[in-house]
């Protein structure tokens, strides 16, 4: 009986355990290591044969050297803040375009929406990297939109979309757009009408109502949607990638050269450690936020 | 609202008869001239034409799905008629949008706002107004004395019990002063206790400000205890606007006879009538009975008529003898006996099967009782308790 408790309560334990921390730990190692040609391409090496000497010679030969590194390297704080940029103007385009979708969904017939919740969460269906492609058919200059707008003859020039900011903030926009959605559909959804009413029976004009009651009580479904899209936003390596060329500077993009360009195995873990540090942050402040919704829903 | 039928118990002093709907030229605050709401094919109001008078308590009463929420929401703005017209203080307010008119509702669900507090949900009406902050804080102050919640200014509704939001919808609504309050079942969501002492709480206040109340319950009791008038609709239809004391008295129709309180019906045949302290009796021979019964006709009725004879059970005397003299008896036996506390109903099985309900104050102990089941005993009622219904 104990022993099966023991086991329920310590199964998540162990679960992250073995897919959080021993991963985390074995980074942060890496992180501290020194680059070696060599397979693996870092020393120093944990050499448990060698007994107590080994343990010691180990721990001496870590070193902050690859985050010094990166303080004194200004291409990965340029990475870091544009990653910062591009994420918070993505996530707030995403707003943008996500809550009159949400809100839009919300309003429409009982009936229709299981149809619409499902038309927003129908391109997962197919592989992330395939959509991100068909983009590149889309913005590239000879595409379909340059196509298109010279068609209209609304340009005469294609326009240079492919490769620059715009690229990647169209594609965070469109993969991210049903984790913005959804919250605030469901806040929006279990919203009473009888309050808009009551708004404006007590004076309000519809559009005062939307402002002073729709808004505020949506928040809950924005906010929960803003760091669903700033934090995957924030370490985005594919969609730069793909679609922002050499030009655009990433975290995400930062890490994989390090990795599989440059091999240096050291530096590229420690970019992913500061990136994980400065994700933990707006993390912690959703979980909060969530555990406050859950305690005004009571 | 203390005076309703218009009766008063000192013959000397003759308190102020509050009747304006007697008066055929005051100008009511409400009318409804011929109202319709259609929803696709389904009629929810048809053909309404009703006028509410200032300072009224007027009751909307009728079975669920009938329309009084309906017609409650086109006056709040809330639906268009398909058809007629709405006046309020002899102005057509078609062309009003909810937000400007000088009506304010509670709404059923309460609609608090949930990320306001309690001091803001009243004060949020105000704000609209554009009135100065120290202005909107006297006025919400005033109304949280009003409904007794001063302590709770900074609650949110979340943080409340069932009976204090409601008071807080109740002073949300009154606060921006209406001409017109429109309550929809303001009470549903309260127990029998706190319902009761609501009532009168609601009275109280309606009576303070003078405003025009309509409310909405399906609560025929609620119904007779608050309003000045009731309206009873059925179908979309109003099958009676009369005070409490005279639809209970005087129904117009076997339907509204069977809505408010209990009746007995019995069917039968109107014959002669005879002028009695100036109001038709009428003899009654019910289907299939020897007996014939003296009934009240307040419209008058052709005998020959196929009709109903209502009589209410605690107008039903009942006695183990017979009695002396009675115009009107029945002979049967006691079927069962419901306790109410305070009152008995009988429900006595006469000799074709039919089930008649007489019901008789407990003023002696359960144990003392005469009458117990299976008894045979006489029922009887006065002419002028009985009324006949056309149908
Ligand atoms: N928006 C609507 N669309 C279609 N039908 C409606 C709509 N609103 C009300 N109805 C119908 O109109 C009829 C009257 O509804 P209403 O809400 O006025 O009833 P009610 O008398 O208030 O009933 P209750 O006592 O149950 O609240 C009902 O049959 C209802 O189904
Ligand atoms: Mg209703």
């Amino acid at each position: 009986m104990n022993f099966r408790r023991a086991l329920i309560i310590g199964l998540p334990y162990f679960w992250l355990l073995v897919f959080f921390l021993a991963p985390f730990l074995i980074v942060l190692k890496i992180s501290l290591s020194d680059t070696a040609i060599a397979q693996p391409p870092y020393t120093p090496i944990l050499d448990l044969s060698a007994g107590w000497q080994g343990i010691k010679d180990f721990v001496g030969g870590l070193d902050l050297e690859s985050f010094t590194w990166l303080l004194q390297d200004s291409l990965y704080i340029n990475a870091f803040l544009s990653s910062l940029k591009i994420a918070f103007i993505s996530t707030f385009l995403t707003f943008l375009v996500g809550f009159p979708i949400a809100y839009g969904m919300a309003r429409a017939p009982q009936g229709i929406r299981p149809l619409l919740v499902m038309a927003i969460i129908l391109p997962f269906w197919t592989s992330f990297l395939i959509r991100v492609y068909a983009w590149i058919g889309i913005l590239r200059t000879e595409g379909l939109l340059n196509q298109f707008l010279l068609w209209t003859g609304l340009i005469s020039e294609p326009l240079q979309v492919m490769n620059t900011n715009i690229a990647v903030y169209i594609g965070i926009v469109y993969s991210y757009l049903p984790f913005m959605v959804l919250p605030i559909y469901s806040t929006l959804e279990k919203m009473d009408d009888s309050l808009l009413e009551a708004a404006i029976d007590l004076g309000c004009s519809r559009l005062k109502a939307f402002w002073l009651i729709t808004l505020p009580l949506a928040a809950p479904g924005v906010i929960a949607g803003c760091f669903l899209v700033f934090i995957p936003a924030m370490g985005e390596f594919v969609i730069p990638d793909l679609l922002g060329g050499s030009s655009t500077l990433m975290m995400g993009k930062t890490l994989w050269i390090e990795f599989f360009s440059n091999r240096d195995w050291p530096v590229a873990s420690a970019v992913a450690i500061i990136l994980l540090l400065t994700l933990v942050v707006p993390i912690v402040l959703f979980q909060r936020q969530l555990e406050r919704q859950q305690e005004a829903s009571r | 609202m203390t005076e309703q039928g218009g009766t008063s118990l000192t013959g000397t002093h003759q308190p102020q008869v509050f009747a304006p709907w007697l008066d055929e030229t005051a100008e009511p605050i409400v009318e409804f001239r011929g109202v319709t709401k259609k929803f696709g094919e389904f009629t929810a109001v048809d053909d309404v034409s009703l006028k509410i008078h200032s300072r009224e308590f007027f009751a909307l009463l009728g079975p669920s799905g009938c329309g009084k929420t309906t017609l409650l929401r086109m006056l709040a703005g809330f639906e268009t008629p398909s058809a007629g017209k709405i006046l309020v203080e002899g102005q057509d307010i078609s062309a009003v949008p909810p937000n400007m008119r000088p009506i304010n509702m509670m709404f059923q669900s309460y609609a608090l706002f949930p990320h306001l507090t309690v001091a803001a949900n009243i004060g949020f009406g105000l704000r609209r107004e554009r009135k100065s902050n120290s202005k909107v804080k006297a006025r919400t102050d005033e109304m949280l004395k009003l409904v007794q919640m001063e302590k709770f200014a900074d609650r949110k509704p979340h943080q409340l019990s069932g009976g204090q939001r409601q008071r807080v919808a109740l002073a949300r609504a009154l606060a921006r002063n209406p001409k017109i309050l429109l309550l929809d079942e303001p009470l549903g969501a309260l127990d029998a206790k706190l319902r009761e002492q609501t009532q009168f709480e609601l009275m109280n206040i309606q009576e303070e400000l003078g405003t025009t109340f309509v409310i909405v319950t399906h609560d025929q009791e609620e119904a007779m205890t608050v309003a000045s008038r009731i309206g009873l609709m059925n179908h979309g239809d109003l099958a009676q606007v009369a005070t409490p004391a005279d639809i209970y008295e005087n129904p117009n129709s076997r339907f509204v006879a069977d809505f408010i309180g209990d009746v007995n019906l019995i069917t039968g045949t109107a014959g002669e009538s005879a002028q009695e302290n100036g109001e038709a009796v009428v003899v009654f021979h019910p289907d299939g009975g020897q007996m014939n019964f003296n009934a009240r006709s307040p419209d008058g009725i052709q005998p020959g008529t196929k009709c109903d004879l209502a009589v209410r059970p605690e107008k039903i005397h009942i006695s183990p003898t017979k009695p002396e003299s009675a115009a009107n008896l029945l002979e049967g036996h006691v079927h069962d006996i419901a306790y109410a506390g305070n009152l008995s109903t009988y429900h006595v099985r006469l000799a074709d099967g039919s089930i008649v309900k007489a019901q008789e104050a407990n003023r002696q102990r359960l144990g003392n009782r005469d009458i117990t089941w299976e008894d045979p005993v006489f029922l009887s009622w006065e002419s002028g308790s009985a009324i006949l219904l056309d149908r």
